[in-house]
């Protein structure tokens, strides 16, 4: 049958026009390769828009800075289950990345010299861990808005081909396990066609809808991930999920750390600042890891506000509303609509809320996407669907926004010179995953008898939320584990009723389920084998020693996860604690 | 938990299986201390209609997706609260562009238009090694423009965009253009103009303002548009 599915040719595919996409396209359209980029949604759509608070780059605008300091920084907040070479890379980078996107018309604030503005973050420090430093570059709260409109508005000015709101269904791969490109779906028309290029890279961002409370947006299906899994791509560190700590209560929505940056201040029912007890030294401007676990500990004990006592207050009264009005215009528009009140006047009610996925499609620095120590030839990944690794256990703030940059265009230039070197013409096609692919959407177009898609995705959402949260339970994880798998069975068999071809998001939103699935499967399962507390994977069952009074186990779990979908099996790689050109930042207990 | 009924009539048309759009009237129960947006409402429907088609993504206004006409009003459904629309709440596909299905409309005129006024920094001079410089003044004058979403409620609303979608700008696209003229990093003023200086591009905007009525931003593409017209003016002066 996929005889007569079409083919379209490319230098490059490149699927997803978020950041990390837009970043990647911009090196291939100008170094004149044909590149097509697909995306469910017009690309300024895509969700690194909703990023408020920075990207960080040790600029020294305010303050003496340098990468180095940003790199321990960032080794600590991974609580050492980051790459050290990867990590170096990308602090390097970060001042040429940030520089470049402002020179591409990125409207950052600016200071009264006329430089780009930068204000505090959790876990920004400076000379090694010392004090708060001003290292995450601003435009105003909006930040993402602002980058992926310059982003965008660039891949204009370089004549990027764009196909906007196609869904890469699958990646097809030849009999070697070399990569040819993608299977993908026109939405408007439900058209099949495949996408054959030299070099495929995945830039599809995040799967936060795994959980039922997520600042995610509905588009975070981790579309890459699933995608990767059935091609038998293992899936690297999926346990470590940050639960960002000022989600609004009751929407999910998000408020930026950078609240915090600019003086907010978490306060709990006695209208204590509880942080002093938990990071004496940084305080309210911790590791979001420590942040969440300090305000569900809050909650947990009786100390939250509201009459269910279940959340905490983010507190900004006492700021100049000037500030407010000039720093923080989106986080008072958010919490008016969302919380119904004006943090000029009332604090805005907050809880932990699911929010980035530290872990993904195991990379190196340059994008390549390595298994078994080998790279997979023509396949990349970047950004949040990749992990290669610089987030580890836990991501600091702004640093989302700054991997996008930084391996968005070192996947970039990795694809240039793998297309320069390759063969001119494409070799045939291998039709066995195309094949696969077609199929998997038949089956669901024929389903009879199946279940709902809807209930199938609830089911999933309230498993992952009760069974794998901020704090994690050995005999939960088990659990969790059981009724992801019996969750999978209904995704299996799922029914969609309209058969329309035209735009049917009915369909569409069960072919992303059927991503979400795998997602789940390796974040259960990956938690429910690590048996150490690390970054933001913490477990009742993590012995506290006097090295290790956190329940980090390094003797044993120094190391990265990698699922394999197939049997559900795991394995474990090494971490690389080796920088590019400096020392390696060692071992230490965490502490803020 | 106490429900609430949401009553709708909305637009229906899947060209598969319909002959002609017709108005769908639909009700559905939300929890009105977690479901407050008409968004809510929309994906609480989508579950006893699998058939209803509408973009989303955000849900919180910054994405753009899921504009459409709300009450007679274009506006984000994610960002509007039920409990201040009169019901049954009637929605509808943005007015003036082709529908595809339902609430989906196809976009690519308004962003033909927002492309053909170049939407990106011009500046031929060689970058510094650092950024450029730019004072916070200067900076304040990207405010109010630089914060568009693309969602085109606005030029939607605009009676010149309806009559001409293909020769008049619109007020996004020109809010964007503004955005770039009041760039003081960008050195292509006077191309700009240039690109706008038509009896259709720039001076079909007859002030109705409809576009800064519901922008979801508040923003004011009427004043952008003002401020375009005035540089105009100068350069013939």
């Amino acid at each position: 049958m996929s005889m007569a599915i079409p083919v379209r040719k490319f230098d490059a595919v490149i699927v997803g026009a978020g950041g990390a996409g837009l970043r990647a396209a911009l090196q291939l359209s100008e170094a004149g390769l044909k590149t097509a980029v697909l995306s469910k949604v017009f690309p300024t759509r895509s969700h690194t828009v909703a990023a408020q608070g920075g990207v960080s780059a040790s600029l020294g605008n305010s303050e003496p800075d340098h990468w180095h300091w940003h790199m321990y920084d960032t080794v600590k907040g991974s609580d050492w289950l980051g790459d050290q070479d990867a990590i170096e890379f990308m602090c390097r980078e970060a001042p040429n990345v940030v520089v470049e996107l402002e020179h591409f018309g990125m409207p950052f604030d600016r200071n009264a010299d006329g430089t780009i503005y930068q204000r505090p973050f959790g876990g920004h420090m400076s000379n090694f861990g010392e004090k708060p430093v001003r290292r995450a570059c601003a435009a105003a709260d909006r930040t993402g808005h602002a980058m992926l409109h310059a982003l965008y508005q660039r891949n204009v000015r370089a004549n990027t081909q764009f196909f906007v709101e196609w869904m890469a269904l699958d990646l097809v791969r030849d009999a070697e396990g070399n990569v040819q490109g993608v299977v993908a779906m026109e939405m408007e028309t439900s058209e099949i066609y495949v996408f054959q290029a030299k070099a495929t890279l995945f830039a599809t961002g995040g799967a936060g809808r795994i959980y039922a409370s997520s600042t995610n947006a509905f588009i975070n299906t981790g579309d890459g991930l699933g995608m990767a899994a059935r091609a038998g791509i293992p899936l690297e560190d999926m346990e470590f999920w940050q639960f960002h700590p000022t989600g609004v209560a009751g929407a999910g929505v998000l408020i930026t750390e950078g609240v915090r940056g600019e003086g907010g201040i978490l306060r709990n029912a006695q209208g204590e600042r509880f942080m002093e007890r938990y990071a004496p030294n940084a305080k309210d401007l911790a590791s979001r890891d420590v942040v969440s676990r300090a305000m569900v500990t809050e909650i947990n004990e009786g100390r939250g506000c509201g009459p269910n006592k279940d959340h905490v207050l983010l507190d900004i009264t006492h700021l100049d509303p000037e500030v407010i009005m000039s720093k923080l215009p989106g986080i008072r528009e958010i919490s008016i609509k969302f919380a119904g009140v004006d943090p000029i006047k009332a604090p805005i009610p907050v809880v932990p809320t699911c929010h980035y996925q530290m872990g993904g499609i195991p990379t190196n620095y340059k994008g390549e996407v390595v298994v078994d120590g080998n790279t997979v030839k023509g396949f990349y990944a970047a950004g949040e669907v990749a992990c290669a690794s610089v987030h580890g256990a836990n991501r600091l703030g702004t640093n989302s926004l700054l991997d996008l940059l930084v391996f968005g265009k070192s996947s970039g230039n990795s694809m240039i010179d793998f297309i320069k070197t390759a063969p001119k013409d494409l070799p045939e096609l291998h039709k066995a995953d195309v094949e696969r692919s077609v199929a998997r959407v038949e089956r669901l177009n024929n389903q009879k008898n199946g279940s709902n898609v809807h209930e199938a995705r609830d089911a999933m959402q309230r498993t992952m939320q009760a069974h794998c949260g901020v704090f994690r339970f050995k005999d939960m994880l088990a659990k969790g584990v059981e009724k992801i798998l019996e969750v999978e069975k209904m995704v299996q068999t799922t029914e969609i009723a309209d058969k329309s071809k035209t735009f049917n998001t009915a369909r569409i939103e069960a072919l992303e389920l059927e991503n979400l699935i795998e997602v789940a499967k390796a974040t259960m399962i990956s938690a429910n084998a690590r048996t150490e507390s690390r970054g933001a994977h913490v477990r009742d069952d993590a012995a506290d020693t006097p090295e290790n009074p956190n329940g980090r186990d390094d003797q044993n779990w120094l190391k990265h996860t990698l699922w394999h979908r197939d049997g559900n099996r795991l394995d474990y790689k090494a971490v690389n604690m080796k920088p590019l050109t400096v020392e390696t930042i060692a071992l230490k207990t965490r502490s803020y | 938990m106490s429900m609430q009924t949401v009553k709708f009539r909305i637009y229906r048309y899947d060209p598969d299986k319909d002959a002609k759009p017709y108005m769908q009237d639909i009700s559905v129960e939300v929890d009105p201390s977690t479901e407050r947006k008409l968004l809510d409402a929309l994906v609480k429907l989508k579950v006893v209609d699998e058939s209803l088609s509408f973009r989303r993504s955000c849900r919180e206004g910054v994405c753009g997706s899921d504009a459409m006409n709300i009450n007679g009003k274009n506006g984000l459904a994610c960002i509007t609260d039920i409990d201040t629309l009169k019901q049954p709440i009637e929605v509808r596909p943005l007015p003036g562009l082709p529908v595809i299905r339902d609430l989906i409309v196809d976009m690519t005129q308004f962003f033909k238009q927002y492309h053909s006024i170049k939407p990106y920094v011009i500046n031929d001079t060689p970058a510094p090694d650092r950024e450029r410089l730019q004072s916070q003044e200067d900076r304040k004058e990207l405010d109010g423009l630089y914060e568009c979403i693309l969602c085109a409620c606005c030029s939607t609303s605009c009676p010149s965009f309806w009559w001409n979608p293909d020769k008049f700008v619109g007020p996004a696209g020109l809010l964007a253009a503004y955005r770039f003229i009041a760039d003081t990093r960008d050195t292509a003023t006077n191309e700009r103009l240039d690109n706008l200086e038509d009896p259709y591009r720039l001076f079909r905007c007859h002030t109705i303002m409809n576009c800064v009525d519901v922008c979801p931003k508040e923003l004011n593409p009427t004043k952008a548009i003002g401020k375009i017209k005035e540089l105009m003016l100068k350069r013939v002066a």
